[in-house]
């Protein structure tokens, strides 16, 4: 990011770079950079708190009136946090996670997908959108491929034109995004790290992801071994990992 | 959480290890004030439209976004699980404030807002971005922009 202003301001665009990483920021010292002390995936702050966004804003686009750079400057305060957060737990009682009498993923995933769908449909109603789509599979394919690898086939991933490497963590990706979706469908804040321990911890989806994690880390190809080492487990929930 | 002393000890050691491009002589253009600016926006967080090819490992291209395109046609595909979605999820303006830029425009705090916006995945080394990044800035000079916004994820 920080690098791209350098390429940007050389051709004559003026940059301010919000920055989300401070070491980095200094590092590579842009000619203006707002440093903001809030968590990773939020630059403008927080979700659905307009004021605050534009206080973010405003801070950042006032160093365009500085005369020489380079510029960093910090925002003073952190995120606002949600009135009276103490927790959360999933408004949507799905069964204890397992795996199914035969031992797939495949229908308890199915079931989990059709007890969310009313709440991501209204989950899209009320935000005018949702992020589930980058696959280009329905969220019923995306996890039939999801969970046909993860219990060990070979699942034929149809659509676009695509390794399965690719196919597979776009899947997962979408499959991510609908359960998250459908959780928050309610209003009151949640804290991120709730809706990923909720996912990782109490969904049949997300034991099928460790399995299918587990297994394309143990594969040949180097894009199934990204996929399995670094592209669906985050850091955060690297205990899950079956040993 | 800005700075490693602040992170989960394995994104920081992730983040320091991380190599970061040798910039020499940082070039520093000044331009109007804010009121007179034409801003757009550039991402790097891996945003596309519906439909668009999603980033993969080692992009170092960019996806348009017109400023006019719906809400719920603005799709992430950056590859990295370890930041969060959920604030995008909600309000895309957490990542991407258009909106925002629009509502400064029409009180007169910047000049206005660009036609297009730019999106590139974060996660690739940003050197072979060079190349791109020059046709962005062809780009914004092509329909009147002096200011781009930088926005990570």
């Amino acid at each position: 990011m920080c690098a791209l202003a350098h390429y940007l301001e050389r051709k004559g665009i003026a940059t301010v770079v919000i920055a989300l990483v401070h070491e980095h920021a200094e590092a590579i010292a842009s000619p203006r950079t707002l440093s903001v002390p809030f968590e990773l995936g939020r630059p403008l702050g927080a979700p659905d708190n307009p004021e605050f966004q534009l206080r973010v804003l405003r801070a950042a686009l006032a160093l365009l009136d500085r005369p020489a750079g380079p510029v960093l400057e910090e925002f003073p305060d952190p995120a606002p946090e949600p009135a009276d957060y103490d927790g959360w737990a999933c408004p949507i009682s799905l069964p204890q996670p397992g795996t199914g009498a035969d031992g797939s993923h495949e229908r308890l995933v199915a079931d989990e997908i059709a007890r969310l769908r009313p709440w991501w449909d209204l989950a899209k109603e009320r935000r005018g959108r949702t992020t589930v789509g980058a696959s280009g599979y329905d969220i019923e394919e995306a996890a039939r491929i999801v969970c046909r690898y993860a219990d060990g086939g070979k699942p034929d991933a149809p659509g676009p034109e695509r390794k399965l490497s690719r196919s597979l963590k776009l899947a997962c990706d979408d499959l991510m995004a609908f359960y998250t979706e459908a959780a928050t469908a309610q209003p009151g804040g949640v804290g991120s790290q709730d809706l990923s321990d909720w996912f990782w911890g109490e969904t049949a989806a997300g034991r099928a992801f460790l399995a299918l994690r587990e297994r394309a880390a143990g594969e040949q190809d180097k894009g199934m071994q990204l996929v399995g080492n670094l592209l669906v487990l985050p850091r955060s929930q690297a205990h899950r990992a079956m040993a | 959480m800005t700075r490693y002393a602040d992170m989960p000890e394995g994104m920081a050691k992730h983040l320091a290890r991380l190599p970061l491009p040798e910039i020499e002589g940082g070039a520093f253009v000044s331009g109007p004030p804010l009121s007179e600016r034409q801003v757009a926006v550039v991402s790097s967080a891996g945003l596309g439209r519906r439909g668009d090819r999603p980033f993969g490992p080692g992009a170092v291209d960019y996806r348009v976004l017109p400023t006019d395109t719906d809400a719920n046609d603005i799709l992430m595909s950056h590859i990295s699980v370890n930041y969060d979605r959920t604030g995008f999820q909600q309000d895309l303006n957490i990542v991407y404030p258009v909106e925002r830029l629009e509502e400064m425009a029409a009180r007169g705090e910047i000049g206005g807002v660009a036609a297009h916006h730019y999106s590139f995945m974060g996660a690739s080394d940003p050197a072979p971005m060079q190349s791109f990044a020059e046709d962005v800035a062809a780009a914004m000079q092509a329909e009147g922009v002096d200011t781009a916004l930088l926005v990570p994820v």
